[in-house]
Order: structure tokens, then C-alpha cells, then sequence
């Protein structure tokens, strides 16, 4: 009995290093892949419209919920303390240091890592990725650079766009039970905001999105078992791909602290 | 571009007319599990070929070790006189362009119209036509398989009939000296399934095509070859016509034809 414990143990600890190792060869092949021609352009703006432009919505519409519930929920608490004024500048660290790149890469990685990883996946699976290769096409740079690439690059812009609308929306919550001019209120955002709260911040949303775009593609690109297999890597691509941003933000935090930008 | 591939294929002409493909003791094993055990199979010049196996047999291990989707352990494939396992990527796609390849699944992209399905491949083998040439090309595609008024739906609104039949329209576009078949009955009704064979072999006619058509449907094995080969234990276990091969006593291949 304690034998064929300690063997699903040791069977469960292989699994998650042969994973490891097969996404670590997977991301090298993206590097050696990337930079060599042929360019895949058209596809890769063709990807930045479908994933960052198209999720803009999503991450606006959270965004703002976000911002909102925030400055309500932390009123009270303000209101004890006597600190009600500081609502803003509070707000404005939290959402631009953690909540807003955190946040939105969350959704970015239950909206894109699983939409890459179930159209990849069903690509595989009725061999539209052979298809591609039969007709002079490296499937691997044009599915999985083009994508990695664009999830890279337009996930910082949407952290961005949702901060701001976060902000706007904390605006609104001010707002709820008092009086604050729309000047005073980002007056207040940016005085307490500094270089060492946006730079970490906004570094650390190109790490999120490269790892949403890797493990999405990877998921996808291996895919089988027909359509099982399919809805697996979808599935899975979201929940590795979540597990992997908080990693990610615990090094971030960790590498800054080190660095003394904290 | 194309007229340039055609010269290339008329210079091959000259030198081995009469053979397409020659597949010499090929080997491929996944694991334990040995597949291919020394396969040997020549394809010439305007025959039908069709190769007929059980399923798990090994027929499309075949069909894609000879457009290099997969690479033998062993053994020569050559196409147009090159050995497809030892060529780079950038000749194996020279030489993809004069194949065509029509997948037991159809794989078209399903983010694509047709049009753009059908214009996917002249895109990407760096053949240099207008827009205007690719538009006359696309629908000459399209009405050759009778589905010209589709160019515009998408591969989710056809009928499985029709996706093959555009799958086959997309085979085609590249005017292919070879077009290999994977399955190309597989999840058809009878009359649908005796459709399609029989554009194929309008198609080899029209364009004088070589075929080689991986099948267990006995229907396209009867219909459609020239010659018929048996896959069986890895290995080419026989090559005739299909009408020598039902008169056959081997146990083996009458096993086929009962």
C-alpha cells in the first residue's frame, strides 16, 4: 500500500518535470525560431488585433468593476482611520503596483491561454497543422511565434488601458459618498505614484503575457486525443498559465526588493 | 512560378520518365512498435496506385513519411529524384509544391473562407501571380469540384461531401503532378464516397496526374486503381490489379476481398 503511494508520488514528480522540461525545450524552440526569416508580419498583426484589441473590452469592463469595488470596500476602513482623503493615492499603488497587472493578466489568461490553446489544439487534432506544413509553411512560427509575440507585446498595453479605466472607476466610487474634482482626484493618483511603483509593474506584464502565450501554444500545439484532448488543453492552458503569473509576480516582487526599487 | 516548377518536372521527365516515386526498404518504427519493415513501392508516370492495409496497419505512417511529415528511421524515398528524408526544408517545400495532399480530416482552416483556403498555398510557396491570376486559379479550383458558388462560406457551413470536395479543390491548385490521398472516403455516405472517387479520376485525367491513395474502402480500391498494393505486417505483401488480386488464393489478400 505505502509502495504504490510513494510510486504515484515519484510517478506525479516525473510527470511535472517531464512537463517542465518538454515547455522549457518548447519556449527554446520559440527563441531559436523568432528572429529568423521568414517573418511571419501579416499574421502577427493579424494576432495582436485578435488578442489585444479584441480583449480590450473584457479588460476595460473588469478594470473598471475593479476600481470601483475597490475605493467602496476600502472606504470604510479610510473613514476609521481618519485617512479618508488618501483613498486615491491607496488606490492608485495598489491597482498600478499589483491588482491591475495581476488582474488583467488573469483574465488575459482565461480569455486568450484558452483560446490559444483550444483553436491550436483543434488544429492539431484534424491535421490543419500538418496542412499548413504541406503547403510551405513552418506551422510552428506561424501559429505559435506569431501568437507568443503578440500576447507578449499587447499584454502591457492592455495593463495600461485597464489601470487607467481602474482608476477611472475608483474616480466614480470617490465619488459615491463625496465630493472630489476629477483634477484633485489624479492629482492625488500620480503625486503618490513613483518611477520604482510603474516600472516593476509594467516590466512584469511581458513576463505574464509570454508565459499566457508559451503555455497556451504549447498546450495547443500538443494536443491529443482528439476532441477530449482538445477541451484538456484549453483547460489546462488557463489554470498552468494562472499558477505560472502569480509565480512569476512572487519573483517580481522578490527580484525588486533585492534591488532595492521596491 | 509555376511555369518554372513545370520545366523542372519536364527536365525530371527526361531523365527518369516514367517513375514518380520510389520508396526503397523504409523502416518506421514508434517505440516498440515497428510499422514500416523494410516497405518498398515504385510509383510511375499516370497510375493509380492505391494501398490497401487494415486499419493500424501503417498507411498513413506511409503517406506522410513520403510528404516528410514524419521521418523513417531507414530507407530512401525518392519523389522527383530526391531522397525526401535527406533534403532541407526549403527543397522539401520545391518539391511539396508539385504534390498534392488530401487529408483524411479534409484540414481546412477553419478560421478561412474557402477562397482563402484555396489561396493559402499558392500564397505560401512563394509563387509570384497577381491577385487577379489567384482569382481565376480559385475558382477554376472551385468548379472543377462543382462548388464555385462556395468561395465565400465558411469550411463550417459545407456539407462533409463538400469540405472534401474543397479540400480537393485546395490539392489541386498547384496543378500537382502527384496527388496523394489519405482515406479519401473515410466518414462518407456510399453515393457521396462514389462521387468523390469519381472526380478523382476525373481529375487524373483532366491533368494527367499520378495518383497514390491510401484506402480500406474496397469501393475506391475497385473503382479507382490502376494497380493495388497490400500493407500488411509493415511490409508490401503484394502488387497487382485489383482484378488479379480477388482471383488470388493467399489467404492474406483474399482476406481483403471477402
Amino acid at each position: 500500500m505505502i509502495k504504490s503511494k510513494e510510486m504515484a508520488q515519484i510517478s506525479l514528480w516525473r510527470n511535472f518535470f517531464d512537463e517542465a522540461g518538454d515547455v522549457s525545450r518548447f519556449t527554446g524552440r520559440f527563441f531559436s525560431q523568432w528572429f529568423r526569416p521568414r517573418y511571419e508580419v501579416g499574421e502577427f498583426f493579424h494576432q495582436c488585433f485578435v488578442i489585444g484589441y479584441k480583449s480590450l473590452p473584457l479588460v476595460g469592463l473588469t478594470g473598471f468593476i475593479m476600481g470601483l469595488v475597490l475605493t467602496i470596500q476600502l472606504r470604510p476602513s479610510m473613514v476609521d482611520y481618519g485617512v479618508e482623503s488618501q483613498l486615491p493615492a491607496i488606490v492608485g499603488i495598489a491597482i498600478v503596483r499589483e491588482i491591475g497587472p495581476v488582474i488583467t493578466a488573469l483574465i488575459f489568461a482565461g480569455k486568450i491561454g484558452s483560446s490559444i490553446g483550444a483553436e491550436l489544439g483543434s488544429m492539431k487534432v484534424t491535421e490543419q497543422i500538418d496542412a499548413m506544413e504541406v503547403s510551405g509553411t513552418n506551422p510552428f512560427k506561424y501559429l505559435v511565434v506569431t501568437r507568443v509575440l503578440a500576447a507578449t507585446l499587447t499584454l502591457p498595453v492592455l495593463v495600461i488601458l485597464g489601470d487607467a479605466i481602474a482608476l477611472y472607476g475608483s474616480y466614480l466610487g470617490v465619488n459615491i459618498r463625496g465630493v472630489t474634482s476629477f483634477n484633485l482626484f489624479w492629482t492625488q493618483v500620480f503625486d503618490n505614484l513613483s518611477f520604482s511603483d510603474v516600472l516593476p509593474a509594467f516590466i512584469k506584464s511581458y513576463f505574464f503575457g509570454f508565459a499566457v502565450g508559451v503555455i497556451g501554444c504549447y498546450k495547443g500545439y500538443n494536443s491529443s486525443k482528439g476532441t477530449e484532448g482538445v477541451g484538456r488543453s484549453a483547460n489546462s492552458a488557463v489554470v498552468v498559465s494562472s499558477v505560472i503569473i502569480f509565480v512569476i509576480d512572487l519573483l517580481v516582487v522578490q527580484v525588486t526588493d533585492v534591488l532595492g526599487i521596491n | 512560378m509555376i511555369a518554372e516548377i513545370k520545366q523542372v518536372a519536364n527536365k525530371d521527365k527526361t531523365s527518369s520518365p516514367a517513375q514518380v516515386l520510389l520508396i526503397h526498404a523504409l523502416y518506421k518504427s514508434f517505440g516498440s512498435n515497428h510499422v514500416l519493415i523494410d516497405f518498398n513501392l515504385e510509383v510511375k508516370e499516370g497510375e493509380s496506385v492505391v494501398v490497401l492495409g487494415k486499419s493500424g496497419s501503417g498507411k498513413s505512417v506511409l503517406i506522410k513519411c513520403i510528404i516528410g511529415l514524419l521521418k523513417p528511421d531507414k530507407g530512401r524515398i525518392e519523389m522527383f529524384g530526391e531522397n525526401i528524408p535527406e533534403i532541407n526544408e526549403d527543397e522539401l517545400d520545391r518539391i511539396r509544391a508539385r504534390v498534392g495532399f488530401l487529408f483524411q480530416s479534409n484540414a481546412l482552416y477553419d478560421s478561412m473562407t474557402v477562397r482563402e483556403n484555396l489561396e493559402f498555398p499558392l500564397r505560401r510557396h512563394w509563387i509570384k501571380v497577381s491577385q487577379g491570376e489567384i482569382n481565376t486559379m480559385v475558382l477554376a479550383a472551385l468548379e472543377d469540384v462543382g462548388l464555385a458558388h462556395t468561395m465565400d462560406m465558411m469550411p463550417a457551413e459545407l456539407s462533409g461531401g463538400m469540405r472534401k470536395r474543397v479540400a480537393l479543390a485546395r490539392t489541386l491548385i498547384l496543378k500537382p503532378e502527384i496527388i496523394l490521398y489519405d482515406e479519401p472516403t473515410t466518414g462518407l455516405d456510399p453515393i457521396t464516397g462514389k462521387e468523390i472517387i469519381e472526380l478523382m479520376m476525373e481529375i487524373q485525367e483532366k491533368y494527367n496526374t499520378t495518383s497514390l491513395i491510401i484506402s480500406h474502402d474496397m469501393n475506391c480500391v475497385k473503382l479507382a486503381s490502376t494497380r493495388v498494393v497490400i500493407l500488411a505486417d509493415g511490409r508490401c505483401y503484394a502488387s497487382d490489379t485489383y482484378e488479379r488480386l480477388k482471383q488470388s488464393k493467399d489467404p492474406v489478400v483474399k482476406h481483403f476481398f471477402e
